[in-house]
């Protein structure tokens, strides 16, 4: 268990990645996870925007292209974007706040399986050829009325990686409370962490919502419920709220985070203090509760009176508020700064006019008698690409590059870096911007085609080559990991020169206890403090070197998760077969087995010796000193 | 090189002639051209929005443009290094305060349309003689068609709409399988409808649909429904206040006097068709398919193939085909052989109410 890679086969090494508790490999796992569901998600999004080329077109069945877009943004937000946010929340927040793993790292590897599993579940559908089609929202008289057995991969895969998020979050929550580093009070942790806190909050209110919706959908479906069958009592209505009252705060789980991200860039390479910080965590927080008064703004158009919609209305634009002190307050870190054109920054920098876009066009459709227009037209769908393309998937591009040296300890190329933002940036504005007008033009969203002679022929055209151009870029971002990786060029602590937070102070990647000794804080920007002293270790130390306590690997984890998939398939096939109950009980005996087995058996961890430490360091040294570094 | 660029920009300025002749959409299905006072409250709306949000995104852009060409390093030189600022309590009032200044004006005239657009009380007001002072037009969306009942008229049709010009016409929509959404771009915003509870708005044409482009406004479902949403279209006429009033008087004789254009067809009609789609004009919602008596005034066969008989045919030959996952059964020809198909045709395409 040294830091010094050992050279070990190839089932070793498959059995370590499965077993680990570390959250830096977590977080590996969580960054690759995602952006194999990324690949999937984009390859759905082609064939969306192909059969959309031209009017009358049959690329694909109707039938088909409504099981893509559903996919496509199911995949999107729960398999990709959140699952990649997450790697970097496990890869970095730890190490910013100075601790040496999560508060669980049990839980965590628990919360990757889960979502591992529930992906795989939700995927599976494509081979049984019976895929979820009532749209990633799912409203209730469609998902009922749903032939086959699409809806139920949805409502179980969705339950399964829910329930792994919801781990997260709590997990995030408790490490940031309570394995902070001596003196680093809130009011000094880096923007990443705290908007990881108040994401990982609004999960934890969030999801609950989810999981007891999926609940009643899947008791509904397979268990003879009658929760949103209104001939039966129930009420359609009653969905749409449950799903947006998770839905809503979601995208803003999702976009928190970016937030962090850009907020760490912009300072980094403008070599300035983030301006305003008190300001811009008041914003994150505020933007969080109001995240949760606004989820009626997607039901404008659901009849619920003119006093409901106008209350949702006005919440809504206060939220536009807190986002703008945010964007001038990153336009004024910039302003009187250094600025350094990299790649992280030149994402960060596309941000602002991409999310300030999307972002207008919500505060429009946030006016409730304008939406009523609007609403599930093209325009919709050019605004929440325009968010979440241009604000959570630039961020998540941004981070790629810019904490890639600090998980993998290799450099991206700078240069296809750039190739990629500029195809990916073309290809995001003429993809969606001409969508608005698409909209305004009378097209709803999600039809499967569109009849020629309405006067949409020539945007949806502009529209498709714009997706390619996004396509082509993806395409070389991930030659441009595939080189990095063969080449292997290593960097030492911090790559980029400017780091100003202590993920920046100790090698890349960080030795699996990540801190020899616990780090002592002293401000906001631990290690720019360290830089403008002078300081040569980096790092003022809180403590001595002594033997460090880490827990083992497990694979209860995995095990506990294949469970729930297994009864997944159960709980699916009990009413047209007779194995199906047995399989379901079977399942969920097999995870709760192991979940006991883990109770049973008590794991004290290991201790890192003093002398190992010691010896680590000295390595370390000698190879920064080879390395030209340091 | 020089001919290269003069190709290039006679393209360019094509491409922005198309940009503004395409900039308003068509006239039957854009809101940019609002056909009536709910559309157009939109669109004030819409130019209020967009003023106030270009203003802010002119106003970002111009710092952020400042910033990054002031301050780079390249420019800068390597080792400069910037001044650490903290914040500025000033500033960050200002942008606090200015956006709040901005969205109250934007939120005044939100929460007035939003009453005024929702505000249905006229539909119960009825005359001396207790006759509805306004025409109400009840719409039950089904999978991929579109029924409407005018209740106190007494009649029904179906997959086109058919209202007077320059009233408030008021709508009750329900749903009567899955949830779907009722919306005329052109003539206002859409509103749902629902499959456990009625909605009511109204809407106001204030143009005539005659010179349009088929002569019909377009209407659509803006709410996923299944396989075939994206064909569950409808389309509306707009008449002259008179011209409405005879055409419901044609639409009530048609339960006296049916048009048979072909007996042969009729014959047809009456044993495959006639338990699902009705002939007379006079009735109520809640047919399991649309009413046909105005079939062969409408423009559309199925609400969006083109309008012949060789569309019609083909349509009741393989419905599946061109609408998956409609609930009308298709009719081989050991149904309807194809002597018969050609007078069924004959028939339902003189099936007309307008004289």
């Amino acid at each position: 268990m040294s830091s010094v890679a050992q050279k070990s086969g190839f089932g070793a090494t498959l059995w370590d990645w499965i077993t680990t508790v570390d959250h830096k490999k977590i977080g590996i796992l969580y960054l690759l996870g995602g952006l194999f569901f990324f690949v999937i998600g984009g390859i759905e999004a082609m064939i969306i925007r192909l059969q959309l080329m031209t009017p009358n077109n049959d690329l694909v069945s109707a039938g088909l292209f409504n099981d893509l877009i559903t996919m496509h943004g199911t995949t999107m937000i729960f398999l990709a974007a959140m699952p990649i946010l997450f790697g970097f929340m496990n890869a970095i927040m730890p190490l910013q706040i100075g601790a040496r793993d999560v508060a669980f790292p049990f839980i965590n590897s628990l919360g990757f399986w889960m979502f591992v599993f529930g992906g795989l579940f939700l995927n599976i559908s494509w081979l049984f050829g019976e895929v979820p089609d009532a749209g990633w929202t799912s409203y209730a008289s469609l998902s009922l009325h749903s032939p086959g057995h699409g809806v139920d991969f949805y409502a179980i895969g969705l339950q399964i990686a829910g329930g792994g998020t919801l781990m997260a979050g709590i997990n995030f929550l408790v490490t940031i409370i309570n394995m902070r580093a001596p003196g680093m009070t809130y009011m000094r942790m880096p923007l990443f962490t705290w908007t990881t806190f108040v994401a990982s909050a609004m999960i934890l209110f969030a999801f609950p919502p989810l999981t007891v919706g999926l609940f009643f959908l899947t008791f509904d479906r397979m268990f003879g419920g009658n929760f949103f069958d209104h001939t039966m009592g129930g009420n359609t209505i009653i969905w749409e709220h449950i799903f947006w009252i998770f839905g809503h705060p979601e995208v803003y789980i999702l976009i928190l985070p970016a937030f962090g991200i850009f907020s760490e860039i912009f300072a980094v390479f403008s070599r300035k203090r983030l301006f305003g910080y008190t300001a811009m965590v008041f914003a994150t927080v505020l933007i969080g509760f109001l995240g949760f008064m606004v989820w009626a703004h997607h039901m404008f158009t659901v009849g619920l009176g003119p006093t409901a919609n106008a209350i949702f209305a006005v919440a809504t634009m206060a939220i536009a508020v807190p986002t703008g002190v945010k964007i001038f307050n990153w336009l004024l870190t910039i302003w009187g700064g250094s600025i350094k054109v990299t790649v992280p920054m030149l994402y960060a920098l596309a941000f602002i006019p991409s999310f300030v876009m999307g972002g207008v066009t919500g505060v429009m459709q946030g006016v409730a008698p304008l939406d009523y227009q609007l609403h599930d037209s093209y325009f919709i769908v050019a605004h929440f690409h325009y968010v979440i393309v241009g604000g959570v998937v630039l961020g998540i591009f941004a981070a790629i590059h810019y904490w890639w040296p600090k998980m993998f300890g290799t450099m991206l190329s700078e240069f296809l870096g750039k190739i990629t933002f500029v195809f990916f940036f073309v290809g995001f504005h003429m993809t969606f911007l001409i969508q608005h007008w698409l909209g305004f033009w009378g097209m709803p969203r999600r039809v499967w085609t569109f009849m020629d002679g309405q006067g949409w022929n020539m945007a949806n055209m502009v529209s498709t080559i714009g997706a390619l151009l996004m396509a082509v870029g993806f395409t070389v971002m991930l030659i441009n990991i595939i080189m990095t990786t063969v080449k292997n060029e290593r960097v030492g602590n911090d790559p980029w020169g400017d780091g100003r937070t202590l993920e920046w102070a100790i090698p890349s990647p960080p030795p699996f206890y990540n801190f020899p000794a616990t780090p002592l804080v002293r401000g906001l920007d631990t290690l720019w403090i360290e830089k403008m002293e002078g300081s040569e270790e980096m790092i003022t130390p809180a403590e001595p070197i002594t033997d460090i306590h880490m827990p083992h690997g497990s694979f209860i984890p995995f095990l506990m998760s294949l469970g729930l998939f297994i009864a997944g398939f159960g709980a699916m096939f009990h009413q047209e077969t007779s194995w199906g109950l047995g399989v379901l009980i079977f399942g969920l005996a097999f995870t709760f087995v192991s979940m006991a087995a883990r109770s049973w058996r008590d794991d004290l961890g290991f201790y890192v010796t003093k002398e190992q430490i010691m010896q680590d360091q000295e390595n370390i040294k000698k190879e920064n000193i080879k390395r030209g570094r340091n | 090189m020089i001919k290269g660029l003069k190709k290039w920009r006679l393209f360019s300025l094509l491409a922005v002639f198309a940009v503004i002749m395409a900039g308003c959409g068509n006239e039957e299905i854009s809101t940019f051209q609002p056909a009536g006072q709910v559309a157009n409250d939109q669109f004030n709306l819409l130019l209020l929005a967009s003023g106030i949000m270009l203003l802010v995104i002119v106003v970002v852009v111009a710092i952020f443009t400042v910033a990054l060409f002031r301050f780079r390093r390249s420019k800068l030189g390597e080792d400069h290094m910037p001044e650490q600022v903290e914040g500025s309590h000033k500033l960050e009032l200002i942008w606090t305060i200015i956006p709040i200044l901005l969205l109250t004006v934007l939120a005044v005239p939100t929460v007035y349309y939003t009453y005024k657009l929702g505000d249905v009380k006229a539909m119960e007001a009825v005359d001396e003689d207790g006759i509805a002072e306004n025409l109400v037009v009840d719409v039950t969306a089904k999978l991929y068609w579109w029924e409407f009942e005018y209740p106190e008229l007494g009649i029904v049709t179906a997959q086109e709409l058919v209202v007077p010009t320059d009233e408030k016409v008021y709508f009750n929509l329900i749903a009567a399988d899955v949830k779907h959404s009722f919306w005329i771009p052109s003539v206002g915003g859409k509103l749902d409808t629902n499959v456990e509870n009625v909605n009511k708005f109204y809407l106001s044409f204030e143009k005539e649909s005659e010179g349009l482009k088929d002569g019909v406004f377009y209407g659509k479902c803006a709410e996923l429904c299944g396989p075939s949403h994206a064909l569950m279209d409808f389309k509306v006429k707009t008449l002259p206040r008179d011209q409405f009033d005879s055409w419901v008087a044609d639409m009530q004789e048609t339960a006296e006097t049916p048009v048979v254009a072909n007996a042969d067809g009729e014959e047809v009609f009456s044993q495959s068709c006639i338990g699902c789609h009705a002939v007379s004009g006079v009735g109520e919602s809640g047919a399991q398919g649309p009413n046909l008596t105005s079939f062969g005034d409408r423009n559309r066969v199925a609400g969006f193939l083109k309008h012949d008989e060789e569309n019609l045919k083909k349509w009741i030959r393989d419905t599946q085909k061109y609408k998956p996952g409609n609930t009308m059964p298709s009719f081989g020809e050991d149904q309807i052989s194809e002597e018969e198909l050609d007078a069924l045709a004959e028939y339902l395409l003189g099936l007309k109410v307008a004289k």
